[in-house]
Formats: structure tokens, C-alpha cells, sequence
């Protein structure tokens, strides 16, 4: 096979089964084939990885007037790869006010790309 | 004290197992009480803030306080009983129970069935023989689990944390996320321990190191950690001298594996398993004390939660049914009960853990209890094998039971279900005991 043919091996991230996926890309960076996923999440997943990886960050905030100090919140839906630790940092100044209930968003629309922070456990009124 | 006899079923933990074993079990009629020691349910879920969990039970990625609340959500639906922070102290072989909490002081029940739902606990710098200064800032990962995500401390600034498992390597990016340099992850073994996505996803993507085949040499530093010198060790786990590198840090996490936790099932008196390190369970999660059932991390570590969900499935709907046969006699009383006029010794199928396995759960199928519900054999590998393997189930010299898996890892434990045509396979070959290979 010619030298510009390019093989990568991914971790699936989707489940926590983890399938090694290789993938062959041709000279355009097209995708030529995919071998060793086990569902259709694979395939999904490697395409997506190759153009625009992406990940979901967990994370938590801290509250006000509430039981405990802090509430768990993630991105429910996966943000850019590369906006990981800006999004983390940002995350430490946020302060909500109890009480707060699961799916209540903390953090919506961050910097105008539809990113939002949202709160995955319960914390009551002090 | 008058035990407190109104309950068919006691659940003893409030975690994952517990919530789902008093869910099953209220669901098929009995009257249920949850004990819990923590001052919310969930066990250790309201902790693990990643998300990964529920792709079996719920069909999406959920993150863990979330995976509690549903179930949290689900009991309330129901008469199910809680009392929170309340410690059980004592659990007698008649399945007498002994708590205590702030309210009522001593309490004592004795229900028909008990489900034993403990949970683990994490080994300790001492279970690792880990030489040096008793210095602050060295933690157990769930420790600093628990700082970070409950109580909103940060144990340290500058982290090495020993051990690959997945709370190790979840706790080395949820560091990197609130701001602490993590420099290194080191694992004693020379391949990874905990599942490659996390590898992948905390490791990897956060530029953390990882150093396989290095183990913690000493500590440095009197009052606080100062320092860690590593050694790098050969096959045999041995030090190799001259490999030494000293790393300036502020904090020593530990990832170093868990234990189930069993002081109240000893107490009841029940016979341990010597691999899983909990009680030996049948496939209806009976521990061998009548009317008293094991599931989840008791009964020995599983990876993923949503199999520990299922496990006290089953023992929640078999406490059910043990409390229904034995609601004529008094609470606690010693009858098994048996539904065939045969042996019971002839319906049991002992299994054991042979080449390659470390773990086996159950270690036993009751033949007479086989329902419609799926039996799940769960296979936890001793060996790291990087190509095609076959679970093979051995009677005497033949083999009744092959499975296919692409490889075999100690990191991931295999869960296979034992089809009806399999239960035949084994009940023809007329054996009294089975053993699970890899090879």
C-alpha cells in the first residue's frame, strides 16, 4: 500500500466496552475502512473522533445556601475536544443558589456555541 | 429489647445494589426497609461525578449521582422504608439486626430475609506495605474522591498518584480539572489496570503521563509530602536498583484496589469465597446462611454498576420469595425450603475458577430457582491475553460450554449468560461441580 495511505487505531469512548477500532484514510484523509467495532456507536464515534474529536467534561460548581457546597454538573452533549480546559476553568467561578435539581442548566450557551453546564445531582435549601 | 419483626426484607446499604434489591423485592410483596450509614442513598455513586454509567440499565451515559437519583426517584414511587444514617453493628446467623443512629439510639429488627448490599472499601497504604514518613498528603483515590467532589477540597497542588485502575486515572483528570498538576501516573504492573477508554479519555487527553512497570520507592518529606522517589521493577515485580528518579510533589494518591466489605456478613457466619474475598453466593445471590443474600461489590469487585444493579435485582426478588415461604414460621427460622422432592444436593452446581480466572460470581447455580431472568456468570480474568480466547465451562473431562471473547484482560470482567441450552448442557453432563477456564 502506498505511503499515503494512513492507518489509526481509536479507543471507542461510547461504551464502556471500549473497542480498539482501526481505521484506514486515504491520501484525502477520506475514510477508507473501519475494522473492530462491535456496533454501529463505533462507527459513529471514529468519524466523528477524525474530523472533530469531542468529549464530555464532568465537573461541579459550587453553591450557595445549600445543604452541601457543591452541585455535580457535565455537558450532557460532548463540547470540542480542544475546549476542555477553558470550559473547567470557567467552571470554577460559577456559584449557584440552592436549591438545585437535576437538569437545571448552570451554565447555558457558553461563548455562543450552544454549550451548556448542567446540574446531574440534588442539592437542597439550607 | 422486642426485635422489630414487621419487615420481610432488610436491605443493608443503600447504594446501587441495595436500592435495586429493595426495589425487586417490595415489587414481589414484601415489606422492605432500607438501612443506610450515609446521610443520602446512592453508596458511592453521589461521588463518581464522571459519567459512564448506565449504558446497560438506562441505555444512555449518565454520570453517577444522576444514576442514583433514578433510582432514588424509583423507591420513592414506592412504600419502601429508609432510615438514613443509621449503622448496622451487628448481624446475628438468625438474621437479628443491630443498628444503631442519633434518633432512635439502638434498634433492633429481625426480618425474614436480609440482602447484605455493603459495598467495598479501598485498600490502604499499609495493605501495599508502602515504606516511608507518615507525612501528610497521602490519600486513598476515593478519599480525595470524596474531598473533591463532596466536601470541596483540594488535597494538594502538585499529585503523583499510584496505581492504574480507573478510579486512580479518573481521579488524575478530575485533579487536572480543578487545577492541580498531575505528574505522573504509575502503575506497579507492565500493562494498564483499569478500562483503555479511561486511558484514553483522563489520561491521554489531559497530557497525563503514565509509567508502567514503576512503583512508589519511598516518600519524602516529614510533616508534608515533599517528594516521591520512584523505582522502576522487572517481571517478577522486583526493584531494579539504579532505576531510582525522585519527583517533587505535594501529594500521593492511592489507586491501589478494593476489598469487599464483609465484617457484618463474618458475623452472620457466612462461608467466604477464597477468590472473590466475599461471601460464597449461588445464583439466586444466597450466601450459604439461610435467608440471607449478598450482591454488588460484597460480593466481590465488578466494573460497571449497572451489572451490580442487576445482581441485587436478584437478590432482592430471592429475599422476596425466601420471606413469602417462610412467612407461616416465625422470622428468621432455619427452613429451606424446597419445591422438589429430590436431594437438593442434586440440583446445586458448584462452579470454581479455574486456568486463568481469579473471580468467579456466582460460585454456585440453584438449579430449582432458574426463572426466566437472565443468569449471568461473571468471569474476572487473572491473566492479560491479547487475542481470541474461549471461556470454557469444564464437567469431569468434557467440556459441556464454550464462549467466544476477542481477548481477556483482568481489567474488564467477562459477563456471559448462561442460556437455557447451556443449563442443559451442564445438567446432562451430570456434574455436581463445573470449573471456568480461559485458554
Amino acid at each position: 500500500m502506498a505511503n499515503n495511505y494512513a492507518t489509526r487505531t481509536d479507543i471507542c469512548l461510547r461504551c464502556p466496552r471500549g473497542c480498539a477500532i482501526e481505521t484506514i484514510q486515504g491520501p484525502e484523509g477520506e475514510i477508507l475502512k473501519i475494522s473492530g467495532n462491535q456496533c454501529k456507536l463505533g462507527i459513529e464515534y471514529v468519524t466523528q473522533e477524525i474530523s472533530d474529536p469531542r468529549r464530555i467534561l464532568p465537573t461541579s460548581v459550587r453553591v450557595t445556601n445549600g445543604t452541601r457546597p457543591l452541585v455535580p454538573v457535565w455537558t450532557p452533549e460532548p463540547i470540542p475536544k480542544r475546549l476542555l480546559m477553558e470550559l473547567a476553568e470557567a467552571s470554577r467561578e460559577i456559584v449557584v443558589e440552592a436549591p438545585v435539581h437535576v437538569g437545571d442548566v448552570v451554565l447555558d450557551n457558553w461563548k455562543n456555541l450552544g454549550i451548556r453546564l448542567v446540574a446531574d445531582g440534588e442539592v437542597p435549601h439550607n | 429489647m422486642d426485635a422489630n419483626t414487621d419487615y420481610d426484607v432488610i436491605v443493608i446499604g443503600g447504594g446501587p445494589a441495595g436500592m435495586a434489591a429493595a426495589l425487586e423485592a417490595q415489587k414481589a410483596g414484601s415489606r422492605v426497609l432500607i438501612l443506610e450509614r450515609n446521610d443520602q442513598l446512592g453508596g458511592i455513586l453521589p461521588q463518581c461525578i464522571h459519567n459512564g454509567f448506565g449504558a446497560v440499565n438506562f441505555g444512555s451515559d449518565l454520570p453517577g449521582p444522576e444514576y442514583a437519583w433514578r433510582y432514588e426517584q424509583m423507591l420513592k414511587q414506592t412504600p419502601v422504608e429508609v432510615i438514613l444514617k443509621t449503622m448496622v453493628v451487628d448481624l446475628t446467623p438468625n438474621l437479628e439486626i443491630y443498628a444503631i443512629n442519633e434518633h432512635a439510639g439502638y434498634l433492633h429488627y429481625k426480618p425474614r430475609a436480609v440482602v447484605l448490599a455493603m459495598g467495598c472499601r479501598e485498600r490502604t497504604r499499609a495493605q501495599i506495605r508502602l515504606p516511608g514518613t507518615r507525612a501528610a498528603g497521602i490519600f486513598t483515590a476515593g478519599t480525595v474522591q470524596r474531598l473533591v467532589n463532596i466536601e470541596g477540597y483540594m488535597p494538594g497542588r502538585k499529585v503523583i498518584i499510584l496505581g492504574s485502575g480507573d478510579i486512580g486515572m479518573i481521579m488524575a483528570r478530575r485533579l487536572t480539572i480543578e487545577g492541580a498538576e498531575v505528574l505522573s501516573v504509575l502503575e506497579l504492573m507492565p500493562y494498564l489496570t483499569g478500562l483503555r477508554r479511561n486511558f484514553v479519555q483522563c489520561l491521554q487527553d489531559y497530557d497525563i503521563p503514565l509509567h508502567l512497570s514503576t512503583t512508589v520507592k519511598r516518600i519524602i518529606g516529614n510533616r508534608r509530602v515533599e517528594g516521591i522517589e520512584t523505582i522502576q521493577v522487572d517481571a517478577d515485580l522486583n526493584h531494579i536498583p539504579g532505576s531510582e528518579q525522585t519527583i517533587a510533589c505535594d501529594t500521593l494518591v492511592l489507586s491501589v484496589g478494593l476489598i469487599p466489605e464483609n465484617e457484618l456478613s463474618e458475623k452472620a457466619g457466612v462461608i467466604p469465597d477464597d477468590r472473590s474475598r466475599g461471601p460464597r453466593v449461588d445464583s439466586t445471590m444466597a450466601t450459604s446462611v439461610p435467608g440471607l443474600f449478598a450482591a454488588g461489590n460484597v460480593t466481590g469487585i465488578y466494573d460497571l454498576v449497572d451489572y451490580v444493579s442487576k445482581a441485587g435485582e436478584t437478590a432482592g426478588r430471592s429475599a422476596a420469595r425466601y420471606a413469602r415461604r417462610n412467612t407461616a414460621e416465625p422470622p428468621g427460622a432455619h427452613a429451606r425450603s424446597t419445591e422438589s422432592d429430590t436431594d437438593p444436593s442434586t440440583r446445586r452446581i458448584r462452579i470454581r475458577a479455574g486456568a486463568n480466572v481469579g473471580v468467579v460470581i456466582p460460585q454456585e447455580i440453584d438449579l430449582d430457582a432458574v426463572d426466566q431472568n437472565p443468569l449471568l456468570l461473571m468471569v474476572r480474568p487473572n491473566a492479560l491475553i491479547e487475542h481470541p480466547v474461549k471461556i470454557r465451562i469444564r464437567a469431569g473431562d468434557d467440556y459441556p460450554v464454550t464462549m467466544a471473547e476477542p481477548y481477556a484482560r483482568p481489567s474488564e470482567m467477562m459477563i456471559k449468560e448462561l442460556k437455557t441450552r447451556h443449563l442443559q448442557s451442564l445438567i446432562d453432563s451430570g456434574a455436581q461441580e463445573i470449573t471456568v477456564e480461559l485458554s
